[in-house]
């Protein structure tokens, strides 16, 4: 028998029942839908959360740590020792943060294909002078373009545009909290004291807000030179180099492979953030849990639909299998009604699953910490809308595989005796 | 062509077994000659249906050998005796038993279209055809439920012709249908042993209709007696 004229008689028993067709159509379609929506907005918010701190983090930090000598001058001389050590604790004098050998390191790190791309980075230690008051800080120093490009520097800054940095000297770029302390407006100069005592004074071109309030209360952006300027030190002078990689699940091996080669410490983003993966796993598995189960009933709705039919349609099912229609044809028949509102549903889901998308994704989402979000995130995968198809297609076929051999193995003789 | 055995059964035996145990058909042995009109008559409960039952392949809990065309049915798969009915015998029930869902053109296809031996076209040529031999082709396009009661079972009989059978297998098919519509189907029995050298093979109550055919078994209590 022809697959055409098996769906042919299974369109002719569903019309018969058009109403009820509908509702479990309907229901495959909202359970789709709700799925596919629930899903991309969980997603969304876990990659604008992850993003708040994982693209603001290097995959791989190169820095040179501040520590003391692995062995105490004491200690090199073997003559002392089974002797006590009275001096034991011989200070690092003359640590430099400073990285030597910057630009071998930054033309051998754009070389490596592995490496999305490189920033440097400095930090300063600074007061932010207001009045006679001193508040700490930090002021990073770095370079415009590149942060922008790993980091995504730019979404973050309000009131201001991020590459004033590079077009005027002394300009600064300051965090939302110190800024709301200090008063300060755009164009306002500021004054800040190093922490070798000298004053500066920069203009504030831009606001930076990252998010962690926390973080705005203390950090500063200034340009690689104007911090170099800032610390007293050439032109040279970095303290740190920012990594992103093509594969995030590479830095800690390649963290050890540079940290070897370069002679340098290197930090990799899974030890320096271990617990936001499992944050957003977590979300990830229940949203799923969530859309499974509404699948799930909805595979119920079309099983309960399907028994009834096959009590109200033993007549049809008798006669066919007088006819010469055989068990596994009935089957196929029942099978083919099942998956038809399953396939039918699915595609609706779909297509409603995006339209509830687009809706959510038009729904204002005022949030101060994020300041370059305007409505709620949501992720527009095509791997989220074909699980749901899948899984609406899979929960339905088997939906309709009980019933139908229920139907298979109608005994037509006792339906056509009882009558 | 018209002494060939039909159809042959050995010494059916069938019982009941719920609640407690009934002989229903003791010991049958009977054929039926290619291009006969048998009748099968007797009083209620003798097991006139149950033995069309058997004979049709749909049921196949019993003790004997049943022959089609030359084929011991005992033994095949469910999906095999679906292929014998539907390639080999033809089926007028008692409440014709047409599909609702379908156009009365669709019903008639229906066998057909399991049988899978020729396109949609001829198919529907065919059906038409035979609705128009059984003086209904104006209703071929109405559906199922929308006909008459004499109607619907002259539809059955062209359902039950559309794959050509070898036999016709009939269940009272004139039960309930007033004298004319009787003389109607009787009357399209009878042309089709005469001019299309049918075998027919029809269980009745009404003993004018069995008169009128070629032969005429009886039953009492399981047994043939005549």
């Amino acid at each position: 028998m022809k697959i055409k004229h098996i769906f042919e008689i299974a369109k002719a028993l569903l019309l018969a029942r058009s109403k009820q067709t509908l509702v479990a159509a309907i229901g495959v379609a909202f359970s789709v839908a709700f799925f596919v929506s629930l899903l991309g907005f969980m997603e969304g918010l876990n990659t604008l959360l992850d993003g708040l701190v994982l693209n603001r983090t290097p995959h791989i930090r190169l820095y040179n740590d501040i520590r003391p000598s692995d062995y105490q001058p004491v200690e090199l001389d073997s003559t002392y020792k089974n002797f006590h050590h009275l001096i034991h604790s011989i200070k690092p004098a003359n640590a430099r943060k400073e990285i030597y050998n910057v630009e071998t390191i930054f033309k051998r790190l754009e070389k490596d294909s592995r490496v999305f791309g490189v920033a440097p980075k400095l930090s300063a230690q600074v007061f932010y002078n207001l009045g006679n008051i001193q508040l700490n800080g930090v002021v990073n120093g770095i370079e415009v373009k590149q942060e922008s490009k790993l980091f995504q520097f730019e979404d973050y800054i309000v009131g201001g545009n991020a590459l004033d940095l590079d077009y005027r000297s002394n300009s600064i770029i300051l965090g939302q909290g110190v800024a709301d302390k200090m008063l300060a407006k755009k164009g306002d100069m500021i004054q800040v004291t190093t922490a070798k005592g000298e004053q500066f004074s920069l203009k504030v071109v831009g606001f930076f807000q990252s998010g962690m309030a926390e973080l705005d209360k203390i950090q500063s952006y200034v340009s690689l030179t104007t911090c170099q300027k800032l610390l007293g030190e050439s032109s040279t002078y970095m303290s740190d180099i920012q990594i992103k990689l093509y594969d995030i699940d590479k830095a800690p091996e390649l963290a050890k492979e540079y940290a070897t080669l370069f002679k340098i410490d290197a930090e990799d983003i899974q030890t320096a953030n271990a617990q936001f993966e499992t944050g957003s796993s977590a979300r990830t598995i229940i949203s799923f849990a969530v859309g499974i189960v509404l699948l799930i009933v909805a595979g119920f709705g079309i099983y309960n639909i399907l028994n009834m039919m096959i009590y109200e349609k033993m007549d049809t099912i008798a006669i066919l299998k007088a006819t010469g229609f055989s068990g596994s044809d009935v089957k196929k028949i029942f099978i083919a009604i099942s998956l038809s509102i399953g396939l039918s549903g699915a595609i609706i889901g779909a297509l409603l699953g995006l339209v509830f998308s687009i809706i959510i994704d038009h729904i204002p989402f005022d949030s101060a910490a994020l300041p370059s979000i305007e409505t709620y995130p949501v992720d527009y995968g095509i791997q989220y809308y074909t699980i749901a198809v899948i899984f609406a297609i899979v929960t339905t076929y088997f939906a309709g595989w009980f019933p139908s051999r229920k139907a298979s193995v109608v005994d037509p003789v006792e339906i056509i005796r009882g009558k | 062509m018209n002494k060939e055995i039909a159809l042959e059964v050995k010494s059916i035996n069938k019982s009941f077994y719920d609640p407690v145990k009934i002989d229903v058909l003791k010991d049958l042995s009977f054929t039926i000659n290619r291009g006969e009109f048998v009748s099968v008559t007797g009083k209620s409960g003798c097991g006139k249906s149950t033995l069309l039952y058997i004979l049709s392949t749909m049921d196949t809990e019993y003790n004997g050998e049943l022959w089609i065309d030359n084929e011991l049915m005992a033994g095949k798969t469910e999906s095999q005796l679906a292929l014998v009915r539907n390639e080999k015998i033809g089926f007028v029930f008692q409440f014709h038993y047409l599909l609702n869902e379908f156009s009365v053109l669709k019903n008639v296809m229906l066998p057909g279209i399991k049988a899978n031996k020729l396109t949609e076209q001829e198919l529907e040529h065919n059906a038409y055809e035979l609705l128009k031999k059984l003086g209904i082709e104006r209703l071929a396009k109405k559906m199922a439920h929308q006909v008459s009661g004499g109607e619907k079972q002259r539809v059955a009989i062209a359902r039950a012709m559309i794959n050509d059978p070898l036999i016709l297998m009939c269940d009272e098919p004139t039960g309930n249908l007033d004298s004319k519509n009787t003389d109607i189907v009787f009357n399209i029995f009878n042309d089709l042993v005469n001019t299309n050298n049918k075998t027919l093979l029809v269980v009745t109550h009404d003993q004018n209709f069995a008169d009128k055919t070629q032969r005429n078994i009886v039953m009492e209590d399981g047994r043939i007696i005549s």
